[in-house]
């Protein structure tokens, strides 16, 4: 890794001293993001496996990456408002939408899966990059309110390579927006290696914009956490973007469909595996807050309860009436949606009448 | 009832729902000091500020892409897309997202969302600027297209679109900016969606929109002079169509004509004759046809008279299908 990098908390989970940032969290707000961390990774395990049940058409696994979501996530107001990307489960956790929720889609019984103003977060967003325009006009739309919140948003190394991307970039730096850019380098677009989006790390993409750039230890939930929290309250004090790179890496598969093997070699998986997120925080508890087993043996109840709740939530999810197809579509009247309801009556697919 | 041109009454209408809803953003390129380059928001940039009417970076996807992200965050948008041409960089915001977040989101999103769309040939422009991109965003659920043909329609439809909680594609005929016609600023008249009979007429019903409003109309004053009598209907509503209006006309006069601006493949003509011979097929003595352009590129300006449909290109469809049961 590069010594560029934000670190607060070496991979052993020693505490290193960084000139910029430094941490400010107790250990309740540790231990909390290591009960983050661990439910999200086991919801996600669940979800796998549920997936290989036949029970969801498709899984993006986020493993691995709980460093950069859960501390990502803890240093947002509830105010903010974010827009993720696909595979932002833990920050999903962070902003409190219910697991079952997250899976409605990969179950496929819904295009979206919750409301996003009870969240103040959007809908996962499977086209690269699209969300980064909206995120900008968001914070647009709350500088005009003089509404003093951030938007973040969620983004890949692949999606950093989209035109929607850079136009971001560009329009976020001409109106001073109040957003914050979060790119998860985790080192592959499926199987495209990131240096191949970018030969030149991605953050220094920043400075050519005209604002901030920071890479940061994704797998470092305390760097994240300083590194996010001070980048969004630049966007609240009106003094413009901030693009971070979270350096992480996807332990899982790019999703339930593809097979890592053929493209990336185990000596790197296991270089990565040394670089636990967790683990790291795991072993600062232990050390410096003296955190016991019986606290890791706790959470790792509440882990297991909550993604057995989720597969028994999951499996209880069925397809909504075919009629509901028709809902949403247009706000007003609209001759084809009242054809296409009387044809699917008509044609006794569906259970409504009218 | 006052004078004006299309371009003037657009104006006006953007002025009128500007100063009537303070959440209204204009946005484009080119829109602000210059007034866009047709000068449709002439002045508005004076009057609204800098932070209602933006110049925005040339970037069109995004400029559809942010008006996303400020629907969500309870603002509506006019985007100005400069020409035609230039409305595919913005292709995916609209089909994948302003046309699906409302859907997506069961409802909670609005996406309150004008595109404004100089479109159609006929002014002699080089590449890019003289095409008719509809049929796209008419096949794509989700999304609404409407086209004036009048300087009144124009005042008005700008209005009813920035008032419509769905997304809509506003196709302005910029062969038309500058033509003058009578705007009454009180009566609004039709709805958005309806389509309006131009001319009445007992033989053949002949079906455009935008700019070939007019063609159509001078079309049926040179039929008249030979005994057939053609009833016009202006679409304005290209998407969805008001189908009702055009079955109606077809049942009495049995012939239908659509008039287009682009390859029949696949297009809003194709739709309309298809929908027809579904809905009148005992009332038709003749097979309806459409009347559009060639399958190629829009060509170089100087074959634009070769290529769209003339006057005398719709007379001769006219005369085919009135020759079908002779």
């Amino acid at each position: 890794m590069s010594d560029e990098l934000v670190q607060l908390l070496t991979p052993e989970g020693e505490r290193v001293t960084h000139p910029d940032y430094a941490t400010s969290l107790s250990g309740d707000d540790i231990f909390q993001m290591y009960r983050d961390m661990s439910i999200v990774r086991r919801m996600c395990d669940e979800a796998t496996s549920l997936q290989r049940q036949g029970q969801l058409a498709l899984w993006a696994p986020s493993q691995g990456q709980e460093g950069a979501q859960i501390g990502a996530g803890h240093a947002l107001e509830p105010s903010d408002f974010v827009f993720p990307s696909y595979r932002e489960h833990g920050v999903a956790w962070c902003r409190g939408v219910p697991p079952a929720d997250m899976l409605r889609l990969f179950r496929a019984v819904s295009n979206g899966g919750w409301n996003p103003y009870t969240y103040n977060y959007a809908l996962p967003m499977i086209v690269l990059a699209d969300q980064m325009p909206h995120a900008v006009g968001y914070a647009m739309g709350a500088q005009r309110d003089d509404d003093p919140i951030a938007t973040m948003v969620f983004f890949g190394d692949g999606a950093s390579s989209q035109g929607d991307a850079l136009e971001s970039f560009v329009w976020a730096s001409s109106f001073n927006a109040p957003v914050v850019f979060f790119c998860q380098n985790n080192q592959f677009g499926i199987s495209t290696p990131s240096t191949v989006q970018s030969p030149v790390p991605l953050y220094r993409r920043a400075e050519g914009f005209g604002f901030p750039g920071v890479r940061v230890d994704g797998n470092d939930a305390l760097a994240v956490y300083e590194v996010t929290k001070r980048a969004l309250e630049r966007a609240r004090a009106g003094e413009g973007p901030t693009l971070i790179e979270a350096y992480t890496y996807r332990m899982g598969a790019h999703t339930t469909s593809d097979d890592p093997t053929r493209y990336r070699v185990d000596t790197d998986v296991e270089m990565w595996k040394h670089r636990d997120p967790i683990e790291r925080v795991k072993a600062l508890l232990s050390r410096e807050y003296n955190v016991h087993a019986a606290a890791f043996e706790e959470v790792e109840g509440e882990a297991n309860q909550i993604a057995w709740q989720l597969r028994n939530d999951v499996l209880a999810m069925v397809a909504p009436d075919a009629i509901t197809m028709f809902d949403n579509v247009y706000a007003d009247a609209h001759p084809l949606i009242t054809e296409g309801r009387k044809d699917l009556i008509e044609l006794g697919m569906t259970e409504a009448t009218s | 009832m006052t004078q004006m041109t299309m371009a003037k009454a657009l104006n006006e209408g953007l002025r009128r729902a500007l100063a009537s809803d303070p959440k209204l953003l204009v946005m484009g390129e080119d829109i602000g000091k210059l007034g866009g380059v047709f000068r449709i928001t002439e002045g508005l940039q004076a009057e609204f500020g800098e932070q209602r009417i933006i110049d925005t970076p040339l970037a069109e996807s995004s400029i559809i892409g942010t008006a996303v992200g400020l629907a969500i965050r309870g603002y509506k948008s006019v985007c100005e897309i400069q020409f035609d041409g230039f409305i595919y960089p913005a292709f995916d915001q609209i089909v994948s997202q302003v046309a699906k977040l409302r859907k997506r989101s069961e409802g909670a999103f609005t996406m309150g969302i004008v595109i404004r769309l100089p479109f159609q040939g006929g002014i002699g422009a080089i590449e890019h600027h003289s095409e008719s991109p509809e049929s796209y965003f008419a096949h794509t659920p989700g999304l609404r297209v409407v086209s004036c043909s009048t300087p009144h329609d124009a005042y008005w439809m700008i209005q009813q679109a920035i008032a419509s909680p769905d997304p809509i594609i506003f196709c302005e005929p910029k062969s038309r900016y500058w033509e003058k016609g009578e705007v009454d600023l009180e009566e609004t008249g039709l709805g958005l969606y309806d389509a309006a009979v131009r001319r009445h007429g007992t033989d053949v019903t002949v079906v455009g929109y935008g700019s070939a409003v007019k063609r159509l109309e001078r079309a049926a004053d040179t039929a008249a002079l030979e005994g057939i009598s053609l009833e016009v209907i202006d679409l304005r509503s290209v998407a969805p169509v008001d189908i009702d209006t055009i079955v109606q006309s077809v049942k009495k006069t049995g012939r239908l004509v659509v008039v287009q601006e682009y390859t029949h493949v696949a297009s809003v003509g194709a739709d309309i004759v298809s929908e027809v011979h579904r809905r009148a097929f005992y009332d038709m003595v003749a097979p309806g046809i459409i009347v559009g352009a060639y399958h190629v590129p829009y060509p170089i300006s100087r074959l634009e008279d070769e290529y769209r449909p003339s006057v005398e290109r719709i007379l001769d469809g006219v005369d085919r299908v009135m020759g079908f049961d002779a």
